[in-house]
């Protein structure tokens, strides 16, 4: 067992512990990695709800009048076009145009910008923001304010809807609303990692285990489960959606991680955007592809692949995916094999190379309502 | 968890019932419980020869892949059929139906008495 008394602990920690969740080391804190299993789990916030404490993630407030200047200098998506409480998904890049960390932005007032970053990335963040800060604005470390939960599933808006007087149809999907929820100051946005429609709010810590407990009490009709960390990595990668430390990292950049929607090229410049237009220019060599496994076996993270016997590239997030019931996942392959799907590769399996396709992506879409 | 008196435990989670000089192994409720969901059992073919504290095989769970190790010598008679299909039994069954494999030992059975018993291994994984 590793030493759980140096870790971080959300404000969650005692219900996680007398829910008798396993709990594990992931990036310095102590968390939920499941309460009744990642299966059960998984299938709660595909079918009914599930809920997520996620206090462990990071928060950044940057104020002031040239807020929306900094924002856009440090972060690749274009954060002054957004309207008032709009979301959206952008990066924090490095000058090789690699990421620092992939991030939500949210645009709280004309001069107010609210980031959810990685918690394990949220000190390097935070001094790279401010490093880059020759504007008329400041940067906020916020993250002791906020614990912050995911309620994700067809009945994630039916649950929650029970707690808050905010009409929670009338935000849209990537919009947020500050209101308060079971009676607490609350941000509410509907965001997710789930592939699911949900929600993402944030609320003050000493608020956090009421709250938990009457989300929990309001879903029970509906079949509502409390989630880990588990069920969390298996929704996001049938939704193909990136992980920090897998598919994203400081020597990769948005173009090949298939994430080209999130930089704004034209929008003036910006931290790495120098380096990304070369990159452009010589040519994107290696990109994100999706995969299922052919034969027996399990692509695993870190696992290499193989084109015609050589080596070809690395397989970045990989297992079972419960809701296809096939073994998927995404990989790191030279660009134009990338181009169209369906083609053979081989993963090396514990020294054995295992047969394995290339397929669109996302894996899971959800049913239109 | 109530573990076998019958069976003898490894500090690999694996158990082995011995009857004459074939060996049934398989893992135990610990074992499963600490894997979680159980998604790909990966087992020899019969004939192949296994080796005392050598992987034999591996047993993946939603999140991770372990290997598990063969607690006596000896050459497979038979892999369980049914994980190939179902390897969410493991988790239902670890001590009964969803045995792994079946051996025709070469070790010595005073080797695999002096494995431990079921008391000592629940104290050995309460203690873990």
């Amino acid at each position: 067992m590793p030493e759980t008394s140096e870790l971080k602990r959300t404000p969650l920690f005692d219900v996680h512990v007398a829910s008798k969740a396993k709990m594990v080391d992931f990036g310095g804190w102590n968390m939920p990695v499941q309460y009744s299993g990642i299966i059960e789990e998984h299938n709660a916030v595909r079918h009914a709800a599930g809920l997520f404490d996620v206090s462990h993630m990071g928060e950044i407030d940057i104020h002031g009048p040239q807020a929306a200047e900094l924002t856009d200098f440090v972060s690749s998506n274009n954060a002054g076009k957004m309207k008032i409480g709009q979301a959206h998904y952008s990066a924090l890049l490095n000058e090789n145009g690699g990421f620092i960390d992939d991030i939500l932005v949210h645009r709280v007032a004309p001069d107010h910008f609210f980031l959810c970053v990685n918690s394990s990335n949220q000190a390097k963040d935070y001094e790279h923001i401010r490093a880059h800060n020759r504007f008329d604005a400041h940067v906020d470390f916020s993250s002791d304010r906020y614990a912050q939960f995911a309620i994700q599933g067809p009945k994630a808006l039916a649950t929650l809807q029970k707690l808050t007087p905010v009409n929670l149809s009338d935000i849209k999907y990537y919009w947020f609303v500050d209101g308060q929820v079971s009676g607490a100051p609350a941000r509410i946005a509907r965001t997710g990692y789930t592939g699911e429609d949900g929600f993402e709010i944030y609320l003050p810590p000493s608020e956090a285990e009421r709250i938990w407990n009457e989300i929990l009490a309001s879903g029970a009709g509906f079949g509502i489960k409390p989630c880990g960390l588990g069920a969390r990595n298996t929704l996001r990668l049938e939704a193909k959606m990136a992980l920090y430390g897998n598919e994203l990292t400081d020597s990769i950049n948005p173009f090949e991680a298939d994430l080209a929607w999130i930089v704004k090229m034209d929008k003036g410049d910006f931290v790495g955007r120098a380096a990304l237009q070369n990159a452009l220019s010589a040519g994107i060599t290696r990109k994100l592809a999706g995969f299922e496994m052919r034969d027996r076996g399990i692509g695993r993270d870190g696992y290499e692949i193989l084109l015609d016997g050589r080596p070809a590239g690395w397989v970045t997030s990989g297992g079972p995916s419960p809701t296809l019931n096939k073994n998927i996942g995404l990989c790191y392959l030279p660009a134009e094999k990338t181009a169209q799907p369906g083609v053979p590769i081989q993963i090396l399996i514990r020294n054995t190379p295992v047969n394995a396709v290339t397929v669109p992506t996302p894996f899971y879409k959800r049913p239109k309502s | 968890m109530s573990y076998p008196e019958t069976y003898r435990y490894t500090k690999e989670h694996e158990w082995v019932h011995l009857d004459g000089n074939h060996a049934t192994v398989g893992i135990t409720e610990h074992a499963q419980h600490e894997l979680g969901d159980i998604v790909f059992v990966d087992l020899p073919q019969p004939g192949t020869q296994v080796t005392k504290g050598h992987t034999f095989g591996s047993v993946e769970s939603v999140k991770a892949v372990s290997d598990i190790y063969a607690p006596v010598s000896g050459q497979v008679l038979e892999s369980n059929e049914l994980l190939s299909k179902s390897p969410e039994k493991l988790n239902e069954d670890p001590h009964g139906d969803a045995w792994l494999i079946k051996i025709s030992i070469a070790s010595d059975p005073a080797e695999i008495n002096a494995l431990m018993s079921a008391g000592d291994y629940q104290k050995y994984v309460g203690a873990e």
